[in-house]
């Protein structure tokens, strides 16, 4: 039963990387920029989902209003942030990212305490008996669902819709896309605000599964999801989604079978860099 | 006076630290996000070395080429990769390097090395020869920079396709400036490594390579000069903060992103800026 546990954990961490590398591979694929604070809109999301919940009682309203105040968040941090560095080595707005990402931190400490929140009541502990020994609580089933529900949404607006198509080009060429009328403005606007609302939502998720929320809980995922979309192949959708099913299962397994010789990190890079040096350009790279 | 002594001392070390990166990602535009992980290196080397009875000076060439070689390894795997997934590659590798420390009881583990023996030749020894370090690691790049080498390095950092096809060897070159940069980090971190005394996986983790990254950008990458003061006023800046404590990271991380934000050139084109209003005038 042990393998049947680690399949079921890594699909659960794969869950949740896929809900964060989302926005980082959508700026990405639009800006060429690593976003690290994007990790601080994750921790955002995880104060809003603890004290909206311990607020009003209803953990579906914590989760929607999260993803709405970090997507608002997050495209005022491509204003204030990205925007005016467009122009610039994609180096410089790298360390911009990163100042911001260490602020931010201290700012969650000062504004919400060093030693974290958790839930008052915690919703969603109930367990339900998949398989004769195995069981799973409703939260760890809502993960997964939520992020299969939330990305293959993303897909099919991405494939089916206009704005989908317009955002694709974007990607593809700013320049020929904008002189085909598209509002490339919008769509980066669009893509901020979607990637970052789903980072939100993986917060949620995150302080849920460990009943706590605390200033530094996107320290991890602020280095672990760069590998991912670097994993996938840079601006990659679809990479960074089979990338993140894959490191959550390897870690997994590895923190098992291997945990004695490395940590949970670095087995997660030194899978990264094995990759690189078998494909420079990423596991799912277009070209 | 020993207060201070112990602030130089730092300083003069994380200057010989931003250098060493200075010849990688300013000289040669290769970014590196784990330049920390060779830091540890060279301190754990001397370390060990320095606890079974090796004199501390004798130290410095073996933590030196532990780290060269080391980067010499890395250096060969990034000329398979560019631009951002060298700088995840990199990355890579301080997380890989502290995850083996981590694990790996001969070096301390999780608790690190402590005990690690005094210099004996004091306080102000150890700030002379750091300092000497500096001087010696400084001429060196000053003379790399206006070698053959340097002409060559700024033109990979410039348009590496270009440089291929004017017949620059650029895997050589990317390699040297990997082993002129790893060694400079080497001898830092055997000199940091008496400088505190004790070492541990944390000390050379991640954060530490971000912030040696932002001394050479806020400097302005590739300008020496403007390495040495960012350098020295970045790794001293907690020590004038003392008094707002509780907002150091804060106002650490506000002062990346404005530098970035409005003074994107560095120390360097701030410099430049004004000393060339002046020549205006």
């Amino acid at each position: 039963m042990l393998f049947f546990d680690l399949c079921i954990q890594g699909v659960i961490q794969g869950a949740i990387y896929a809900l964060i590398a989302l926005g980082l591979t959508l700026v990405y694929g639009l800006l060429r920029i690593l976003h690290v604070a994007h990790a601080a809109l994750f921790t955002l999301g995880g104060y809003i989902g603890v004290i909206v919940t311990n607020g009003s009682g209803s953990f579906l309203l914590a989760l929607l209003t999260s993803m709405l105040i970090v997507g608002v968040v997050g495209m005022s941090s491509y204003t204030i942030i990205y925007k005016p560095l467009l122009n610039r080595t994609p180096l410089i707005a790298l360390i911009a990212s990163i100042g911001i990402f260490i602020a931010s931190e201290e700012l969650f400490r000062i504004f919400f305490g060093a030693y974290g929140l958790s839930y008052t009541n915690p919703p969603l502990q109930g367990q339900i008996e998949i398989l004769s020994g195995v069981s799973l609580s409703h939260a760890r089933i809502l993960v997964v669902v939520l992020a299969i529900g939330l990305l293959s949404g993303v897909g099919w607006l991405a494939i089916n819709t206009r704005v989908g198509i317009a955002a694709r080009a974007t990607v593809i060429d700013p320049e020929m896309a904008a002189s085909s009328g598209i509002n490339v403005e919008m769509i980066r606007f669009g893509s901020f605000f979607i990637g970052s609302a789903f980072a939100g939502a993986a917060g949620v998720m995150v302080s849920l599964l460990n009943n706590l929320v605390e200033p530094t809980m996107g320290a991890v995922p602020s280095y672990k999801a760069l590998a991912i979309i670097v994993l996938g192949g840079l601006g990659s959708v679809r990479g960074a989604l089979v990338a993140s099913l894959a490191l959550g299962i390897i870690e997994s397994f590895g923190t098992i079978y291997v945990g004695h010789l490395l940590d949970r990190d670095s087995i997660a890079f030194a899978f990264l860099i094995m990759v690189l040096m078998v494909r420079p350009q990423g596991l799912l790279a277009r070209g | 006076m020993a207060y201070e002594i112990v602030v130089l001392t730092n300083m003069a070390i994380a200057v010989l630290f931003a250098l060493s990166l200075n010849v990688i990602t300013g000289f040669c535009g290769q970014v590196s996000l784990g330049h920390a992980a060779f830091l540890g290196i060279g301190a754990y080397t001397s370390a060990m070395l320095s606890k079974s009875g090796v004199p501390i000076v004798i130290t410095f060439a073996p933590a030196m080429g532990m780290a060269a070689l080391i980067g010499l390894v890395v250096g060969v795997a990034s000329l398979r990769v560019r631009h951002d997934f060298l700088a995840i590659t990199t990355m890579g590798v301080v997380f890989l390097f502290t995850g083996i420390v981590r694990k790996q009881e001969i070096l301390g583990g999780e608790i690190g090395i402590s005990g690690i023996p005094a210099p004996d030749f004091g306080r102000v020894g150890l700030l002379a020869t750091s300092l000497l370090c500096v001087l010696a690691y400084l001429l060196f790049t000053i003379w790399v920079r206006r070698s053959w080498a340097g002409f060559a390095f700024d033109s990979i950092s410039e348009d590496e396709d270009t440089a291929r096809l004017l017949g620059i060897n650029v895997p050589k070159f990317k390699l040297f400036a990997f082993v002129v940069g790893t060694a400079g980090a080497g001898l830092a971190g055997a000199l940091y490594a008496h400088q505190v005394r004790f070492i541990g996986p944390d000390s050379f983790g991640f954060v530490e390579s971000i912030s040696v990254l932002a001394m050479v950008i806020v400097g302005g990458i590739g300008s020496i000069w403007g390495v040495i003061l960012a350098a020295a006023f970045l790794s001293a800046l907690p020590q004038f903060f003392q008094v707002i404590d509780d907002y150091k990271l804060l106002v650490y991380g506000l002062l990346l992103f404005g530098a970035m934000r409005f003074a994107p050139e560095g120390i360097d084109g701030l410099l430049k800026k004004i000393f060339r209003r002046r020549a205006v005038k």
